[in-house]
C-alpha cells in the first residue's frame, strides 16, 4: 500500500491540490459577463434578437441530433457543443461575414452560423448526398468554404497551423480579413499550437487564435492537463492576450468585436481564452464519471441559451410570446430536417471515388 | 539544351512559376538569406524578395501547416525541408491534412502544394538521417510523389508540381544537387506527372530505379554491357501514380525485371511493382523478379556498414545475374 501512494505522488498533477485528497479542483474559473446592453455595444434589437434564435438552433439542431444518434439513425462520432454556443454566436456577429474561421471536431453550431442548413447538416450526420460536404465528413467534418467557414477537422491540434496559414494567404493577398481559429483546452498542450503562435507573431499574421476552454480535454480537467493559466501563455511570445466569460453571446461579442477591429487596425495576432462548460460528454460513448453532477447543474444555471432569453424579456426587447414563436418555428426545421435528411439518398457509389483531387485524378490500380 | 546542376533545374523551375504566378512562394529554413541550405534558392530573395522567399523557424510541423491553409485559401506554397528526414515532424500535415481535406469536406476546397527537399542517405548522417520516405508516402491516397534522377526531369516535373492543384512531395538528393545533365531549353518545359522514361534500351532485363538508384543502375549497365548483357533502364520519376504500363511492356520484352528501391524492403515500390508485374505479366517472366533494397537496418555510421548497407552497383549485377541465370 505504502508502495503504491508513493507511486501516486509521483504522479499526481500539479493541478490536482494534494491537501485536497485528490479532489479535482474546479475546472475552470468564470470571469464576470458584461455589464454593457446590447445596445452599449452598437448592437440592434434585431441583432439581440437574432442572437437568440442562433443559440437556440444550434441547441436543438443537437438535441435532436442527439436522439437521432441514439435511435441508431447514424454512427460514428458526435461531438456536442452544447453548453457553448455563445462564443459561436458572439463570434460571427463580432466577425465581419468573410472573416475566416476554422475549428475543430465540435462544429456544428459554426457550421449552423456559417450558412449550413439544418437540412445539409443533418443530412451530414446521416451520411447522405444533400450533406453539406457530401456525407464525406460526418459530424466532425462540417464546412461552408463559400462562407468563410473552412470546416471542422479531427485532429486535436492540426488545424491550428492551418488556421495560421489561413491568416498568412490573407495577409499575402492584402485582403484585410480576419481569420479566427478555434480549438479546445486539450489542444492547448499540442506542440502545433506552440510552433503556429511564434511564427504568427514572428510574422504579423492577422489571426485570432481562440482556446474554448470547456474545462475538459476529454476526460482530463484543465487543471490536471496542463499548467497554469491558459491565456498566460501568449506573454512567451510577446502576443496580446484576453481571457473573458464564455457563457454570456453579449460578453463573447464585446471582446470578439474590440480584438478583430484591432487586429484587422495593426494585423497582430491575438490568443484568447473564451471559458465555457461543455453540458454533455466528449462524445456520445462518456459516463462522464470526471466531474460531478453539481458542477454540471451550476453552469446549466446560468445557461447562455436561457439567459439570452431571459434578458431579452426583461429589457423588454422582445415578448416571450414572441421568442417562443421563434422556438417553434425553428422546432419545425429541425423536425423537417431530420425528415429531409432520413428520405435523403446515401451518396452513389461512383461518389467513392469522387472529391479526391481538383487536378488529374489517379488511383493506384483502380481496377 | 544546357548543361545545368541538379540544384540550377530545380532553382530555374521555381523560378520561372513564380515570375509566372504571384500565388507561388518558396518557405523553409534557411532559403532566404542564407540562400539555401544546398544552394538551391540562391538568388531567389533578391529577385522576389521578403514577402515571397521567407525563411521559417525549425517548426516544420507548424510551417508544413500553414502551407497548408495558405495553399486552402488561394496560394501556391513550395514548401522546402531541408531533408524529408526532417519531414516525419510534418507528417500530420502532409498525410492528415494536405492529403485528406479535400475530400473530407466533399471538394469544398483544393490544396495545391509542392512540399520539396532531399530524400534518403546522403554518407554517414546515421539513422535519423538516412530514409528514403518516397515509397511511404505513395502508400496515402492523394499525394503525387516524384522522385526524379536527372536535372532535366526535375525541371520539368517540378513544374509540373508547382502547378498541379492537389498536394505533390518532390524529393531530391544532397548527392545530386552537384550532378550536371543536359536540361531543355524549351519555352515553359512540362514533363506531365506519372509519366515514366525508357532512359537506357536493353533486351536482356529491365531494370527499374529512380532518384539516386537510378545512377546505381546506370553504373552496373555500364559493366554489365561489357559482358554483352544489356539492360533496360526504365524510370519512373514519379512514384505515384506510378507508369506501372511502361514497365510492364519492358517486362514483355526482355522476360526479367530487376527493382532498385532505396526504401527499406517491407511494402515498398519493390514490392509494388513486384507485386504487379506478377499479375500483369506472369506468363512472359523467365525468371522471379528479384529486388535490391536496403535492409531491413537502420543506416549505420560507419564506413564500411554504411557501404554495405546502401545499394550498389554489385548489388544491381548481382541480382541481374540472378535473373538472367549467369550465376
Amino acid at each position: 500500500m505504502a508502495k503504491k501512494k508513493e507511486t501516486e505522488a509521483i504522479f499526481t498533477p500539479i493541478g490536482i491540490d494534494s491537501g485536497n485528497n485528490g479532489q479535482i479542483e474546479k475546472s475552470v474559473e468564470l470571469p464576470d459577463p458584461t455589464d454593457k446592453s446590447h445596445k452599449d455595444l452598437g448592437l440592434s434589437d434585431e441583432d439581440a434578437v437574432h442572437m437568440f434564435e442562433q443559440m437556440f438552433l444550434q441547441r436543438r439542431f443537437e438535441e435532436r441530433a442527439m436522439q437521432q444518434y441514439q435511435k441508431g439513425k447514424f454512427g460514428g462520432f458526435l461531438h456536442l457543443y452544447i453548453g457553448q454556443e455563445a462564443v459561436s454566436t458572439g463570434t460571427v456577429h463580432a466577425l465581419n461575414d468573410d472573416d475566416d474561421i476554422i475549428t475543430a471536431y465540435r462544429d456544428h453550431g459554426w457550421g449552423l452560423l456559417r450558412g449550413v442548413s439544418p437540412k445539409s447538416g443533418m443530412s451530414e450526420l446521416f451520411g447522405k448526398a444533400t450533406g453539406c460536404s457530401k456525407g464525406k465528413g460526418g459530424s466532425m467534418h462540417f464546412a461552408n468554404v463559400k462562407e468563410h467557414f473552412w470546416g471542422g477537422y479531427g485532429i486535436v491540434g492540426g488545424h491550428i497551423p492551418i488556421g495560421g496559414g489561413i491568416a498568412f494567404a490573407n495577409k499575402y493577398q492584402e485582403n484585410d480579413r480576419v481569420t479566427a481559429t478555434f480549438f479546445g483546452d486539450g489542444a492547448v498542450d499540442q506542440g502545433a499550437l506552440h510552433e503556429t503562435l511564434n511564427m504568427s507573431q514572428l510574422w504579423k499574421l492577422p489571426c485570432i487564435y481562440v482556446v474554448e476552454n470547456n474545462g475538459y480535454s476529454m476526460g482530463t480537467a484543465a487543471r490536471r492537463h496542463t499548467v497554469n493559466e491558459i491565456h498566460e501563455r501568449a506573454k512567451g511570445y510577446g502576443m496580446k492576450s484576453a481571457v473573458f466569460n464564455g457563457m454570456d453571446a453579449l460578453t463573447v461579442y464585446e471582446n470578439m468585436k474590440k480584438i478583430a477591429d484591432e487586429v484587422r487596425e495593426d494585423s497582430m495576432p491575438w490568443f484568447v481564452e473564451i471559458r465555457t462548460y461543455r453540458y454533455r460528454g466528449h462524445s456520445m460513448s462518456d459516463p462522464q464519471k470526471y466531474r460531478t453532477k453539481e458542477e454540471l447543474k451550476k453552469y446549466q444555471e446560468i445557461d447562455p441559451v436561457e439567459r439570452m432569453k431571459t434578458y431579452l424579456i426583461d429589457e423588454k426587447v422582445a415578448k416571450k410570446k414572441d421568442l417562443e414563436e421563434i422556438e417553434q418555428r425553428i422546432e419545425d426545421e429541425i423536425l423537417e430536417a431530420i425528415e429531409f435528411a432520413d428520405n435523403a439518398d446515401f451518396p452513389e457509389d461512383e461518389a467513392l471515388y469522387e472529391d479526391m483531387f481538383a487536378d488529374t485524378p489517379h488511383f493506384h490500380d483502380r481496377k | 539544351m544546357a548543361e545545368l546542376q541538379f540544384r540550377e533545374a530545380i532553382r530555374d523551375a521555381m523560378d520561372e512559376e513564380m515570375a509566372r504566378d504571384e500565388k507561388v512562394f518558396l518557405m523553409g529554413e534557411e532559403v532566404s538569406e542564407y540562400n539555401g541550405a544546398y544552394k538551391v534558392s540562391e538568388g531567389l530573395l533578391d529577385k522576389y524578395g521578403y514577402k515571397r522567399v521567407i525563411d521559417t523557424p525549425i517548426s516544420e510541423l507548424g510551417f508544413a501547416g500553414i502551407g497548408v491553409g495558405a495553399a486552402m485559401n488561394g496560394l501556391r506554397p513550395i514548401v522546402e525541408f531541408m531533408t524529408f528526414n526532417f519531414a516525419v515532424l510534418a507528417a500530420d500535415q502532409i498525410i492528415n491534412h494536405a492529403s485528406k481535406a479535400r475530400y473530407m469536406l466533399g471538394g469544398q476546397l483544393n490544396t495545391p502544394i509542392v512540399f520539396r527537399g532531399p530524400n534518403a542517405s546522403a554518407g554517414q548522417l546515421g539513422a535519423t538521417h538516412s530514409v528514403a520516405y518516397d515509397s511511404m508516402y505513395a502508400q496515402f491516397p492523394g499525394l503525387s510523389v516524384i522522385y526524379p534522377s536527372e536535372p532535366d526531369d526535375a525541371k520539368g516535373l517540378l513544374k509540373s508540381a508547382i502547378r498541379n492543384d492537389d498536394a505533390v512531395l518532390f524529393m531530391e538528393s544532397e548527392q545530386m544537387y552537384g550532378l550536371k545533365g543536359e536540361v531543355s531549353e524549351e519555352e515553359d518545359y512540362i514533363i506531365p506527372i506519372g509519366k515514366g522514361k525508357i532512359k537506357r534500351e536493353g533486351d536482356d532485363v529491365t531494370v527499374v530505379a529512380t532518384g539516386k538508384m537510378y545512377h546505381i543502375a546506370k553504373q552496373a549497365a555500364n559493366q554489365l554491357a561489357k559482358d554483352g548483357v544489356e539492360m533496360e533502364i526504365i524510370d519512373p520519376r514519379t512514384i505515384k501514380p506510378l507508369d506501372i504500363e511502361l514497365i510492364v511492356e519492358s517486362v514483355k520484352k526482355t522476360n526479367r525485371c530487376v527493382i532498385v528501391d532505396e526504401s527499406h524492403p517491407f511494402g515498398g515500390l519493390a514490392s509494388e511493382v513486384g507485386f504487379l508485374i506478377q499479375r500483369e505479366a506472369f506468363d512472359y517472366l523467365d525468371a522471379p523478379v528479384r529486388r535490391v533494397s536496403l535492409p531491413d537496418v537502420n543506416a549505420p555510421f560507419s564506413k564500411p556498414l554504411f557501404d554495405l548497407w546502401l545499394p550498389d552497383a554489385k548489388n544491381v549485377i548481382d541480382a541481374v545475374n540472378a535473373v538472367t541465370y549467369r550465376n
